[in-house]
C-alpha cells in the first residue's frame, strides 16, 4: 500500500487562506479530479465507477477524462443498479481493491440503503475486523434550478446515525482534495458528500498528494461571543453572516467540522468554553438532524459553559420545493444565520 | 463421471461431516447455551458439498443466513465455527456474528449476509477483483429460492453478464421462505429462466443427489473460470427443518405430506452412500472409518467451544473500524 508514505497530512488555516503566487488555484471539482487522479497514478487498486464519470462532462468535471487516462479497466461507466454497484464495490474491496463508487446525487444512495447501512457499515464490526471494506463513496448534493425533492437531497445525518460509516463533507477545494485522499487511503467506509454550488468555489491547491485528517474540524474564523458549527456550503454562509455580525459588533467564531463522522467535538467544546453560545448551521432537516447530534453533545458535556439555548438553522421538516420563490423561502442562509445569533447575544 | 476412491471417500466425509455438525447442533440446542437463531442446513448439504468440492482454497463464497454447510464445505474452521455459536471470543467472529454471519477469509468465505441476497452482489465485486487481477478464481454466491425475489439479484445478474465476470449464482432452491411456498411468491418455478433473461448459461441439478449437483456444479464453474462469464446453478433440494431453530413444529401446516415424505425420503447421504455401495466405489470399512473420525472431531470441536472464554464486555466497541 502505497499510502503511508506518500501522505503528508496538512491544515488549511483559513477558508479564504490565499498564498498569493506561491500555491496554484483550483476549482473545488477540478481538486476533486486531481485527487483522483493522483490516487489513480499511486495505487494500482484503487478504481473509479459510477454512472456517467466516463462522459464527456465527466461528473461536473470531476472525473473528466480519467477514464482516457487509465482506462476503461480502472475507470467506468455502471448500470443505475445503485444496490448492486454498491455491492460490488464492496465485494472487491473485501478482496483487496479500493473503489471509489460514484453517484450523481445523494438521493440515489437510498437505493443502495441496503447495501451502505446493512453491509458496509457492518462487515468489519460482525467479522472481528477478519474482511476489511476500504470503500468510498462520493455524491454531490444538489440545490436550485428547480432541482425539487428528489435531486436536492442532504442525508448526512442518516448516514451518521449509522454505526460502521465513517461521513465526510468538505467545504474548501483544499478539503475536497485532502479529504478525499484521507477516505479513498482509510481502510473503512468512507461517504464523502460534494455540494454542488461549492463547484463554483476556487482555493489554494498544493499540486503534491496531501491528506486533510478525517476526524479533524477547523476554526474559519475566530471569534470570541458565538460559536457558529456550519456545515459544508453553510460555512460559506455563516462566513458572510459573521461579517454582517462584525458591523454589529458580535464577534463569531465559525467552525467547519469537515468531518461528521469521527467529529471533532473538542474542538467544538473548547470554543463554546470561550463563547458561551452555540448555533449549528447544517443542510439538512432540522429533526435528528446533524444540527440536534452536535448540541445534544455540547449540551451533555460542555452545559456548564453555556450562556444561552443553543440554536439549530436548518432546513424545514419538509421536502425541498421546485419554484424559486419557494426554494428561497426553504433554504436558510446569511440572515437566518444573523438574525439568530443577534437574538442569542443580544 | 469417472471419481477415484480416494475422491468419492473425500465427498463423502464433507457431507457426513455437515451432516453430524448439524445434528449435534440440534442435540444440544435446548440447553441453551448455543445464544444464535441457527438455521439448520440438514437436507441440502449435498449443495454446499457438490459445489465447493471443484473449488480452490483461494476462491470465493458469500453465504446467506443458511451458512453452516457453505463454511464447512469451504474448509471454514470447525472449532471457530462452533465457538461462535457458543458465543465465544475464539468464534471466527469473535462472538459478533453469530450462527448467520460464518467467515473464513483463509479459506475464501469472505461473509455471510442476513439480508437475503445480499452477498450476491458481493460475488460479483469478488469475481471483478479476481478479472481486475487477472488471477483466475471465480466467486459463488449461495442463496435461497426466496432471494430471487430480491431487486438485487437481477441488478447483479445483469451487471456479472454485462462485464463479463467469473461469477457462479448458486440457488438452493427449497420451495420455502420461512413458511411461504415458492407457488405462492413467484410466477412460475422455472427459476433457471430468470438467469436466461440476461444470457446467463443456466444448470440445473438435484441437490439431493450429491454426484447430480458435484457433476453440473463442475460443468458450470468450468465455464465460469473459462471467462465466458457468469454461470447460473439451480439446485432442488428439501429444507428438512423449519426456517430456523431446531425441529419444525406445526411443519403440516404448512408442508404438503406427500412432500414431506418426499423429502424425508430423499436423504442425501443416504443416496450417496448407498451409490457408493451399490456400485463399489469405497469400501464399506473406510466409510465406516469416516463416520467414526468425524464424530471425534466433533466431540473436539464443541469441547473447544464450550471451555473457550467468553467476549471482554470492554471491548463492545472493538472492531467498529479498522
Amino acid at each position: 500500500m502505497p499510502w503511508t508514505k506518500l501522505y503528508v497530512e496538512r491544515q488549511e488555516p483559513h477558508f479564504d487562506h490565499d498564498a498569493g503566487q506561491a500555491v496554484r488555484k483550483l476549482s473545488y471539482g477540478e481538486a476533486i479530479r486531481e485527487a483522483l487522479d493522483q490516487a489513480l497514478a499511486a495505487d494500482p487498486n484503487v478504481y473509479v465507477m459510477g454512472q456517467g464519470v466516463d462522459d464527456p462532462g465527466g461528473m461536473f468535471g470531476s472525473t473528466k477524462d480519467l477514464h482516457k487516462k487509465y482506462g476503461g479497466r480502472r475507470v467506468f461507466d455502471t448500470p443505475l443498479s445503485e444496490n448492486a454497484v454498491i455491492g460490488m464495490a464492496l465485494g472487491s474491496a473485501m478482496c483487496g481493491l479500493r473503489p471509489v463508487s460514484v453517484h450523481n446525487r445523494p438521493d440515489f444512495l437510498l437505493v443502495a440503503m441496503d447495501q451502505i447501512a446493512n453491509h458496509a457499515g457492518k462487515w468489519h464490526y460482525m467479522f472481528a475486523g477478519r474482511v476489511k471494506v476500504p470503500i468510498v463513496i462520493r455524491a454531490c448534493i444538489g440545490r436550485g434550478w428547480g432541482s425539487a425533492a428528489q435531486h436536492s437531497q442532504a442525508l448526512q445525518s442518516l448516514f451518521v446515525h449509522t454505526p460502521g460509516l465513517k461521513v465526510l463533507m468538505p467545504t474548501t477545494a483544499f478539503d475536497a482534495k485532502g479529504l478525499l485522499l484521507a477516505a479513498i487511503a482509510d481502510p473503512n467506509p468512507v461517504l464523502y458528500f460534494e455540494q454542488r454550488w461549492l463547484y463554483k468555489h476556487t482555493g489554494d491547491v498544493p499540486e503534491e498528494m496531501y491528506s486533510v485528517p478525517i476526524g479533524q474540524g477547523v476554526i474559519r474564523r475566530e471569534g470570541k461571543d458565538i460559536t457558529i458549527v456550519a456545515v459544508s456550503h453553510m460555512a460559506v454562509e455563516a462566513l458572510r453572516a459573521a461579517e454582517e455580525l462584525a458591523k454589529l459588533g458580535i464577534s463569531a467564531e465559525i467552525i467547519d467540522p469537515r468531518s461528521l463522522k469521527p467529529f471533532d467535538e473538542q474542538l467544538v467544546l473548547d470554543s463554546v468554553k470561550k463563547t458561551g453560545r452555540l448555533l449549528v448551521a447544517d443542510l439538512s432537516w432540522k429533526t435528528c438532524g446533524f444540527a440536534a447530534e452536535v448540541i445534544a453533545t455540547v449540551t451533555e458535556k460542555g452545559f456548564a459553559s453555556l450562556k444561552s439555548a443553543p440554536v439549530r438553522v436548518t432546513f424545514p421538516d419538509i421536502p425541498t420545493p421546485s419554484s424559486y420563490v419557494l426554494e428561497e423561502a426553504f433554504y436558510p442562509g446569511v440572515a437566518d444565520i444573523v438574525s439568530a445569533a443577534r437574538k442569542m447575544v443580544e | 463421471m469417472n471419481l477415484t476412491a480416494e475422491q468419492i471417500i473425500r465427498l463423502y466425509r464433507s457431507l457426513i461431516r455437515i451432516r453430524k455438525v448439524e445434528q449435534k447442533i440440534e442435540e444440544l440446542y435446548p440447553r441453551d447455551e448455543m445464544k444464535t437463531p441457527v438455521h439448520l442446513s440438514l437436507g441440502q448439504e449435498a449443495v454446499s458439498v457438490g459445489v465447493c468440492s471443484h473449488l480452490k482454497r483461494e476462491d470465493y463464497v458469500f453465504s446467506n443466513h443458511r451458512s453452516h454447510g457453505h463454511y464447512l464445505a469451504k474448509g471454514g474452521d470447525l472449532p471457530a465455527m462452533i465457538a461462535e455459536l457458543y458465543c465465544k471470543e475464539t468464534g471466527c467472529a469473535a462472538g459478533r456474528g453469530g450462527s448467520m454471519h460464518l467467515v473464513d477469509p483463509q479459506v475464501g468465505l469472505m461473509g455471510s449476509s442476513a439480508i437475503v441476497a445480499g452477498s450476491i452482489p458481493h460475488a460479483v465485486g469478488a469475481a471483478f477483483a479476481s478479472w481486475y487481477r487477472g488471477d483466475n478464481r471465480v466467486a459463488v454466491t449461495f442463496f435461497g429460492d426466496a432471494a430471487m425475489e430480491e431487486g438485487v439479484f437481477f441488478e447483479s445478474l445483469n451487471l456479472a453478464a454485462l462485464r463479463k465476470l467469473p461469477v457462479v449464482f448458486v440457488c438452493e432452491n427449497n420451495y420455502y421462505a420461512v413458511c411461504s411456498r415458492l407457488s405462492a411468491r413467484q410466477v412460475n418455478e422455472r427459476l433457471t429462466a430468470r438467469a436466461g433473461a440476461f444470457d446467463i448459461p443456466a444448470y440445473q441439478a438435484d441437490g439431493s443427489d450429491l454426484l447430480s449437483v458435484y457433476e453440473q456444479a463442475g460443468t458450470a464453474i468450468a465455464a465460469a473460470r473459462s471467462g465466458q462469464g457468469p454461470v447460473f446453478l439451480e439446485c432442488l433440494c428439501q429444507r428438512w427443518r423449519g426456517h430456523n431453530g431446531i425441529g419444525d413444529p406445526g411443519r403440516e401446516n404448512y408442508r404438503r405430506s406427500e412432500d414431506l415424505d418426499d423429502a424425508f425420503r430423499r436423504c442425501p447421504v443416504e443416496i450417496f452412500k448407498n451409490k457408493i455401495l451399490a456400485q463399489n466405489l469405497a469400501p464399506e470399512a473406510d466409510i465406516a472409518a469416516i463416520d467414526e473420525a468425524v464424530d471425534g472431531e466433533i466431540e473436539a470441536a464443541f469441547l473447544f467451544a464450550q471451555q473457550s472464554p467468553l467476549p471482554k464486555k470492554e471491548e463492545l466497541g472493538r472492531f467498529l473500524f479498522e
